[in-house]
């Protein structure tokens, strides 16, 4: 057992963060602590119209009468939620018309995190690398959107969310929360209430998006929530692909994320959504400090033959809360969610996804790969159901787990449920332990025991990986070696 | 070449090679044989540098290098190659990109330059065809549903890419029926040279019908019981290993 010791040990030593790093620069804050004084200071914050407020005071209302969940296989301390800003913002008068008035040190900050935002530096990457427009959320705005002429042109919307709030706000009020309601749950009544930023995409009918976009969220200020708000419509046969990238610096206190993602797919129509989370995890020996990840994400297939795609790697958060959903409405419309979900230190993970088949002939694809080192947790938790109308409704499973080392856990917590005899639905599962033999082996034939490690990873992964788009396969994988550090270099 | 002088190794505390002394010069092959539990694979392992098997005595050296204070991928950079008696499956990982990394990783420790993927091409489909491999295997996920004979030619297949400068064969005949023995013989003849070196590890006579051995060797009790020509291992064969077992 002696290697598989060392491999923990290794794993173990995970090194230092990497996006560990504080910006210092001016921020606006508001009061810490939540009421409605602090619920009507953001929305004034951001000038928005009346009716925007009266959405999140009734949020508000609905917030203070609910209770967090309580279900996931997740501990932490309870949350004060009146110890914690709920805006922050870097200080400046409104928002930047241009790369050239945004802080350089916010700018700095993204480049050190290796994000193009200008459009130069995308163009003068790889030759025929595929560009892609970028959205920057720092703390609770947005500071900058690139591409937008040329996104324009093709007639796609990408912009923040206050600028959509301002600019279409009959597109806004038509869709947001038609997927996710106010009250859905408890972390996603209270971004209804305080979120403070994020991007807004609509794509209209028959436009196949002429880029990826993607956008980088990023928790700079400390005692400082998120609240990020998404939400991307895809026009009956419209095609969009969307990236998001999460980072925030080493603190030693927990930092709450409660973001919540809506889409919604219109007949023959496609929305790929891939997510690379990389939050701080928290100390990895005392558990001190990290991310809380409680984000509710979900797809509404409201078209026939629409499809959605989830794919996500989520390697960082002390907590991760997450379970992206499709609901399959239209008939025949298809749902997919690929995830890899790597635990290291003392993270927790409780992630998974949901397909609920409404419409005839609706087909769903889960294939799930959790990974536990160190001392963590990790649970797949998805349901895929049925309703009476969705005849010949398909769903395949497939959730793997690998676990390193002695001191790690994964849990595999599946719901099914047919209510129409109609159906096929598949489930497999397999946990295995990466094995010493295995390890023996490839280092037998030259490979060092990092090199070792994460070849036998990113073999086990790489169903998942192949799924997200191109260029960001290789930022992925990186990220799956970067985070079990220290065993795979 | 190889040069082993009075090893003793154990496992959790249990000794089981106990004053082991061998030289295999450049351009020879040697045979070990010897009964069930002598100690055979424990060798292998020993050489190429497993955990778990410490080394309380004694030393190893090729060309005069001691191997017994390197990584085992220190090992395989140095030219030592182990044909697994069970080679593991590695899922995920096509043929082809485990030994083009374990490759690349090989000239990197030698401070060498990585292979291109024209020239890594080229050699691999050359090598599968000399030993009957069908390309497309190679494209699979390594050893993964394949059958024992698979296994077995997919190891050679990973030395003769290499090309290891002392090779290690344990108990390589297993599993394999006559047609399938006769290719892998083949693969591992072609690979005999002035400047390789080879141990290998069998049970039976069997496999030295087709890889003739320059000395054959009888491990037993943990140690060479007995040493001699091709014409030992005839010997072994009529008469077993009942007087070695009993002389441990």
């Amino acid at each position: 057992m002696a290697a598989v010791k060392q491999t923990v040990e290794h794993v173990e030593s995970l090194e230092k963060y990497k996006h560990g790093f504080v910006t210092d620069i001016e921020q606006d804050f508001a009061p810490k602590g939540l009421s409605t004084d602090i619920v009507r200071f953001i929305s004034a914050k951001k000038n928005e119209p009346e009716w925007m407020l009266e959405y999140r005071l009734d949020a508000y209302e609905r917030w203070l009468a609910m209770d967090e969940p309580e279900w996931a296989k997740v501990y932490f301390p309870r949350i004060d939620y009146q110890d914690s800003y709920y805006y922050a913002a870097p200080k400046e008068k409104t928002g930047p018309a241009s790369l050239d008035e945004v802080d350089p040190d916010i700018l700095a900050t993204y480049a050190k995190l290796g994000i193009p935002l200008r459009e130069q530096e995308v163009l003068a990457g790889v030759k025929g690398a595929p560009r892609y427009a970028v959205d920057a959320v720092f703390d609770s705005v947005s500071v900058v959107t690139t591409f937008k002429k040329e996104l324009a042109e093709a007639g796609v919307i990408f912009c923040s969310m206050s600028e959509a709030i301002r600019e279409h706000p009959e597109l806004v009020k038509k869709y947001l929360s038609s997927v996710v309601p106010v009250s859905d749950n408890y972390y996603a009544c209270l971004n209804a209430a305080v979120f403070s930023d994020g991007s807004f995409v609509y794509v209209p009918p028959g436009v196949r998006c002429p880029m990826e976009l993607s956008t980088y969220f990023r928790i700079n200020a400390e005692n400082s929530g998120q609240f990020e708000r998404t939400l991307i419509i895809a026009d009956k046969g419209s095609y969009v692909s969307y990236l998001e990238g999460c980072t925030a610096p080493m603190r030693d206190e927990n930092q709450l994320h409660a973001a919540v993602v809506e889409l919604i797919i219109l007949d023959d129509a496609e929305i790929k959504y891939s997510t690379v989370q990389n939050w701080y995890p928290g100390d990895p020996e005392t558990g001190k400090g990290g991310i809380y990840n409680f984000v509710t994400k979900r797809a509404d297939c409201r078209g026939d033959r629409a499809k959605v795609s989830w794919t996500q790697v989520e390697t960082g958060s002390a907590i991760t809360w997450k379970y992206p959903s499709c609901i399959l409405r239209g008939e025949s419309s298809v749902g997919e969610f690929y995830s890899i979900a790597i635990t290291n230190g003392r993270q927790q993970a409780d992630t998974g996804t949901k397909m609920i088949h409404l419409g005839a002939n609706t087909r769903s694809r889960i294939i799930s790969k959790g990974i536990s080192a160190g001392r963590s947790s990790n649970t797949y938790r998805g349901l895929v159901s049925a309703h009476p109308k969705a005849k010949g409704a398909r769903n395949f499973t497939q959730c793997d787990s690998l676990l390193i080392g002695k001191t790690c856990a994964a849990h595999t917590v599946p719901y099914v449920e047919a209510r129409n005899g109609q159906c096929v639905f598949e489930h497999e599962a397999t946990t295995t332990k990466l094995s010493e033999d295995q390890l023996f082996y490839a280092m037998q034939r030259g490979l060092s025991q990092e090199e070792a490690v994460q070849l036998l990873v990113n073999g086990f992964v790489k169903d998942v990986l192949q799924e997200l788009p191109m260029e960001f396969a290789v930022e992925a994988q990186k990220l799956v070696a970067i985070s079990l550090e220290g065993s795979v270099g | 070449m190889l040069s082993i002088s009075n090893l003793h190794a154990e496992i959790d505390g249990k000794p089981i090679l106990k004053g082991l002394t061998l030289d295999v010069p450049a351009g020879e092959v040697h045979a070990i044989m010897g009964p069930n539990g002598a100690g055979k694979s424990t060798l292998s392992y020993v050489l190429t540098g497993r955990q778990g098997y410490e080394v309380t005595e004694g030393t190893a050296t090729l060309d005069g290098e001691d191997l017994l204070s390197l990584d085992p991928s220190e090992r395989a950079a140095r030219g030592v190659f182990l044909s697994f008696q069970y080679p593991l499956e590695i899922p995920g990982v096509p043929a082809l990109t485990f030994i083009r990394t374990a490759m690349n990783a090989q000239r990197k420790a030698r401070s060498e330059a990585e292979i291109t993927a024209p020239e890594f091409l080229k050699l691999a489909r050359t090598t599968a065809a000399s030993l009957k491999i069908d390309f497309e295997m190679l494209k699979r996920a390594l050893n993964v549903g394949f059958s024992g004979g698979e296994k077995k030619r997919m190891e050679i297949f990973q030395m003769a890419m290499l090309s290891p400068r002392f090779l290690i064969l344990d108990e390589t005949d297993s599993g394999l029926d006559i047609d399938a023995l006769k290719i892998v013989a083949d693969g591992v003849n072609a690979m005999r040279s002035p400047d390789r070196a080879m141990l290998v590890i069998t049970h039976y006579q069997r496999l030295l019908d087709y890889i003739k051995p320059d000395r054959v060797h009888v491990l037993a009790g943990g140690r060479i019981a007995e040493s001699g020509g091709p014409e030992l291992a005839h010997e072994l064969e009529r008469e077993g290993y009942d007087k070695y077992a009993r002389a441990a």
